[in-house]
This record gives C-alpha cells, sequence and structure tokens, in this order.
C-alpha cells in the first residue's frame, strides 16, 4: 500500500509539472489534393471576461487534420458572424470558402455551444446543433462539434471526441530510462501521466467501452498484465507467471482478454475470463505466436506466427479452432489491428529491408503499403476506421505519426521531449 | 568441499589412536596426556580444514575473476538467436564459476529496434533461453537460472545502424 500512495503522490506531482511537456504537437506533412474550403468563424463567447477555450480553433485543428478540409485563415475572413442574420455568403465567395460554421458559447452552471453549418454556394444552412458539458471538458465539447461537421460533410461518423494512449520514454542512459503511459485526447492535448516507472511499459490497449484500459508493466522488474478504470484510477494485476505476460487484448464484448503467455513453453495465445480469471489455451505451437487481434464480431483473432520460417499474420476461429494464415506477400507481416467494419487491417510490413504500416483489404485481398519512412510500427485505427495513427522515427527521436486509410493524408505528432511510441487509440466514447 | 572427508578420515583416525592410548593405561596422567594428544589433533584437523577451505575459495576467487573478465553480456546476430563461438566462450567461464556455488542467475534477453515489439519480446526470450538451455545442459539446475525478456525497450546504444543494433542484440547474465 506504501507504493500506492507514493505512486499517487508521484503522479499528483507529475500532472503538476510535466503536463505540458509530454504534450504532442500536430505536423501536417500531406493533405489530399483539393480540400474542401470551410471557415470556422470565432465562436462568440456569451459569459463574463474571455471565453477559457478558443473552441472555433479546436473545431479549425480537427477539420485541418482530416486532410480533407482546408481551414480559411481567421485574417482572409471579411466578418466574423456568430448569427445567421450577420452572414453575407457573397463575403464568403470571395474568398473561394465552400463552407462556413459559426456558433455561440454561454456558461450557465455547464458550458453550452451553438453552431451552425451553411453551404456558400448553394446559400443554406446545412445544420444546427447544440452540445453541452462540464466547462473543464470544453475542447471534447469542440471536439463532438467537429464530429458533427465532420459527417454532415463526408457521411463518416467523425473520431476528434476521441483519446489516445501512448507510451513516453526519457532517454537516461546506463539502462535508467523513464517510462510513462500517457492519456491524452486525439489531438494531442490533455496529456495526464497514468504511470510512471523506470521499468518499461508496453502494448496499452482499451476496453471496447473506453473506460478501462490495459498495459504491460515490468515494474515487478518481471513483465505482467494490468487492467486499470480511467474513471476511479484503481488497478488491478491480471497476471504474473513466469515467462512472457504481453499484448492484452479486449474481446468486442469485454469479457474476455486475449493475451500472450510463454509459462507453457513457448509463447502462445491465451484467453482470460476477466469474471472468473480462468485461462484458455488458444495457439499450441512450438513457434512464437503473439500479438493477438480481435475481429469486430468476436468470432475470429489475427495473430503473429513465425510456425512458417518468418512472422505472418494468421487467423484463428474461436467457433471451429481452425487455423489459416491471412498474409502472404512479403517476408515480414506482424501485428494486424482490424477496422470495425472487419475489411480492413492494417499491420507492419517489410519492404526492402524498411518497415512500413501497410493496409490489407480482406476482401480483395490486396496489400496497400501506407507509409514510406523506414521503422514503422505498432499501427492504431480510428474508430471511423479513416486514419491509423502509428509509431515511426523522426530525426532520431521516437514520433507518433498518422496516415489516412487511403494513403492520401499524412501528419506527424513529435513530442517536445522523449521518445512516443505504441499509440492506441480509443473507441468512441459514446455521445 | 572434497577436503571434508579427507579431513574426517584424519579426524577418526586420530580419536580413535587417542582412545587406544586412553585405554591403555588407568592413571589420570596417562588420561590428561590422552586427552591433550586429542586436542592437538583436533586442531590440526580444524587447521587442515581451515588450509582446505581457504584453497577452495581462492580457486574459486579465480573462477570468478575469469568469468569477471569475459563480461556478462552475450552477443547476437541479426534474427538470431543462436550462441556465437564469443558467447560460448564467455559462457563457458560463468558456468565453471557457478559449478561450486549454488548462486542463482537471471538472464535478461534484448533485441535491436527493428520489428514489432512484442514480436521482439518473444525474441529476446528466446535468446534468454538459448543460454539457459546451454547452461542446464553443462550441468546448472534449471531452478537457479531465470529468464526475463526485455525485447527492444532497453537498449545500450539508442541510436539506428547496425553498429548500434549490434550492441543491443544480446543477453545480460546478473
Amino acid at each position: 500500500m506504501k507504493w500506492l500512495t507514493v505512486l499517487a503522490l508521484k503522479l499528483a506531482l507529475l500532472m503538476i509539472s510535466l503536463g505540458a511537456r509530454a504534450e504532442l504537437t500536430i505536423e501536417i506533412t500531406q493533405g489530399m489534393d483539393n480540400p474542401t474550403a470551410i471557415a470556422v468563424v470565432p465562436f462568440a463567447w456569451q459569459g463574463p471576461g474571455s471565453a477559457p477555450t478558443d473552441i472555433a480553433s479546436v473545431i479549425d485543428g480537427d477539420l485541418n487534420r482530416s486532410g480533407q478540409f482546408l481551414p480559411v485563415s481567421r485574417s482572409d475572413m471579411l466578418g466574423l458572424p456568430s448569427v445567421q442574420s450577420e452572414v453575407y455568403y457573397r463575403d464568403w465567395r470571395a474568398i473561394d470558402t465552400e463552407y462556413l460554421v459559426i456558433g455561440r458559447v454561454s456558461v450557465a452552471g455547464q458550458m453550452r455551444i451553438e453552431y451552425e453549418l451553411f453551404d456558400v454556394l448553394r446559400q443554406n444552412k446545412v445544420h444546427a446543433g447544440v452540445v453541452t458539458g462540464a466547462v473543464s471538458e470544453a475542447r471534447m465539447l469542440a471536439h463532438q462539434v467537429s464530429d458533427a461537421i465532420y459527417e454532415k460533410l463526408t457521411g463518416i461518423r467523425g473520431a476528434f471526441a476521441t483519446r489516445l494512449l501512448y507510451v513516453s520514454v526519457t532517454r537516461v542512459p546506463g539502462g535508467n530510462d523513464y517510462f510513462r503511459l500517457t492519456l491524452a485526447d486525439s489531438d494531442g492535448a490533455r496529456p495526464i501521466v497514468l504511470l510512471e516507472s523506470r521499468e518499461p511499459v508496453m502494448g496499452p490497449t482499451w476496453s471496447p467501452d473506453g473506460r478501462q484500459i490495459a498495459y504491460v508493466s515490468f515494474e515487478s522488474s518481471r513483465p505482467a498484465i494490468y487492467r486499470q478504470d480511467l474513471a476511479t484510477g484503481q488497478r488491478e494485476q491480471l497476471t504474473n507467471f513466469k515467462g512472457l505476460n504481453s499484448s492484452p487484448s479486449w474481446s468486442p464484448d469485454g469479457n474476455t482478454m486475449a493475451m500472450v503467455l510463454s509459462k507453457d513453453g513457448s509463447p502462445d495465445i491465451y484467453l482470460m475470463n476477466l469474471a472468473s480469471k480462468q485461462l484458455t489455451r488458444v495457439t499450441r505451437h512450438y513457434a512464437i505466436d503473439t500479438e493477438p487481434a480481435w475481429m469486430p464480431d468476436g468470432k475470429s483473432l489475427l495473430f503473429t506466427s513465425d510456425r512458417g520460417g518468418r512472422p505472418q499474420i494468421y487467423r484463428y476461429s474461436l467457433s471451429s479452432g481452425n487455423t489459416e494464415r491471412v498474409t502472404f506477400e512479403g517476408t515480414y507481416n506482424a501485428r494486424a489491428r482490424v477496422a470495425q467494419d472487419g475489411r480492413n487491417v492494417v499491420m507492419v510490413h517489410q519492404q526492402n529491408g524498411s518497415f512500413h504500416i501497410a493496409l490489407l483489404d480482406l476482401v480483395s485481398d490486396r496489400l496497400h503499403v501506407l507509409t514510406a519512412t523506414e521503422l514503422d510500427e505498432s499501427p492504431s485505427i480510428a474508430p471511423n476506421g479513416s486514419m491509423v495513427l502509428y509509431a515511426t522515427k523522426y530525426a532520431e527521436q521516437g514520433i507518433l505519426a498518422a496516415v489516412s486509410v487511403d494513403g492520401g493524408v499524412k501528419f506527424r505528432l513529435p513530442a517536445r521531449e522523449g521518445d512516443v511510441r505504441e499509440p492506441a487509440w480509443s473507441p468512441y466514447m459514446g455521445r | 568441499m572434497k577436503h571434508l572427508p579427507v579431513a574426517g578420515k584424519f579426524i577418526t583416525v586420530l580419536f580413535t589412536a587417542a582412545f587406544l592410548v586412553a585405554c591403555s593405561g588407568s592413571d589420570t596422567k596417562k588420561e590428561d596426556e590422552a586427552a591433550a594428544a586429542a586436542a592437538a589433533a583436533a586442531a590440526a584437523a580444524s587447521a587442515s580444514a581451515a588450509r582446505a577451505a581457504q584453497e577452495t575459495a581462492d580457486k574459486q576467487q579465480t573462477l570468478d575473476d575469469a568469468a569477471a573478465a569475459v563480461g556478462n553480456v552475450f552477443y547476437f546476430d541479426f534474427d538470431s538467436s543462436n550462441l556465437r563461438s564469443d558467447a560460448i566462450e564467455a559462457l563457458n567461464a560463468h558456468i565453471a564459476a557457478l559449478q561450486g556455488t549454488d548462486r542463482s542467475v537471471r538472464l535478461e534477453g534484448h533485441t535491436d529496434e527493428r520489428g514489432t515489439r512484442e514480436y521482439n519480446i518473444a525474441l529476446g526470450e528466446r535468446r534468454a533461453n538459448s543460454v539457459r538451455d546451454y547452461m542446464v545442459a553443462n550441468g546448472i539446475a534449471t531452478h537457479r537460472i531465470e529468464s526475463v525478456s526485455y525485447g527492444e525497450e532497453r537498449p545500450i546504444a539508442y541510436g539506428s545502424g547496425e553498429s548500434n543494433w549490434s550492441q543491443n542484440r544480446r543477453v545480460e547474465l546478473k
């Protein structure tokens, strides 16, 4: 219990002192050829003093990061309307704006954001909405507005009001590196350090309802799998077996944790019933079997195995117990993650000696290499299937980067300090 | 521990001699003489045992020094968990040093940064286990060895390129 208190203290201090340092910034490196020009006018603040959060700039950043939109610069705007009666379409046509977003923010206990979306060419209102919530969640409310705008204009549900987990490492030579597990908004803002350790922290992953996380920590000088409730901070050690305890992955129904254990010899996939803690062995092979990933229907698992000599992706059917090989292109395919559509699978794929992120379409059986950098790993797909977040190296620093599933949009999220790795994109957090 | 039976026999012989001396006479002077002889014999035996223990300790120290001289890090080729000849030579020194003791060891397996983290954790375990298997085959009991894999999480050299990677593909004996 003593170290728990110490840990809590440490965490409190960290949140104060290191919060800002761990923050990620965004650098868009490649957008679409013809992005839609959209103007997000600064929202009118209807409260005392000045607005606590620039809601419009959060929305602006979200739409910009999607690569599908090109936000209009505020300095180019000929007027700053906040209600429909102040909207003059000709002012927006003059600066080639296709869509216009205006809004108002007020606080009466809770924060209330009203917003309207206009089609400048057709000169009509496309959508109007209201979001409300705690003032401290202002940025999340702004992301919800982005989600609605994105869905109206693309037909795809937005994934801006989601969160990320990632591991960051501060290098201290001599085996004294600092490892941190951090939770942040999908744009990298508001980072919170959940765990800090001198020992490695690996494989963060989300429960399907987004309320719990699981990860591997070496804090006991051996790897063990833990799960943690985000609201209460309560933590439970799930495993502490001899050998590997790695790759936790929650089943879509939330009841089972797939994991990798080597307690019976070589690394194999096991399923743990989270209520009874009972283990079921899934694979039984002297080769390395690792990196389990559930198909969205919960009926089969993808995993990496070198049973054929080199690591490739295989699929295990829970009903039939059959295993079939999934990847055939290239000599190294590993760590699959499946989009919610059950069709797109992202993975690490080696080509000419370099490790890239590739997307395998399970229907057409086509493999598309999405990235061109050398040491790309740990792909994590957005809940709406639009973007893939992954880890790479840039200027000898470990950073996060993102690429759209069609490869057309790319951005980097460099941290101000340390190496950042193993991003895990949350599921939808509920509306 | 070979010296113990030898010293034991020596003591037994001396005590037997002392007993025979003690039984041969009846006056107290003879008994005193016998007791003194036994004490002298015991002292001689204990000195001999200490000498033997010192010899053993010296021998162990020599073995420990030899093991320390070869280092506690064994390197591996890319994507391989096979022991290299330089690793085997170094390991033999450690095995020799361990054989005279009941010390436990921890083998920490590591990989370079290429490939996925979870797969590398498995590769690191393979490396640690191949060192373990060699040690077990050469007479070190399994229960004295613990293998832990860190995969690519604890590099010695932080940069990329073979000159860094080759330093990171290793098993450390602790």
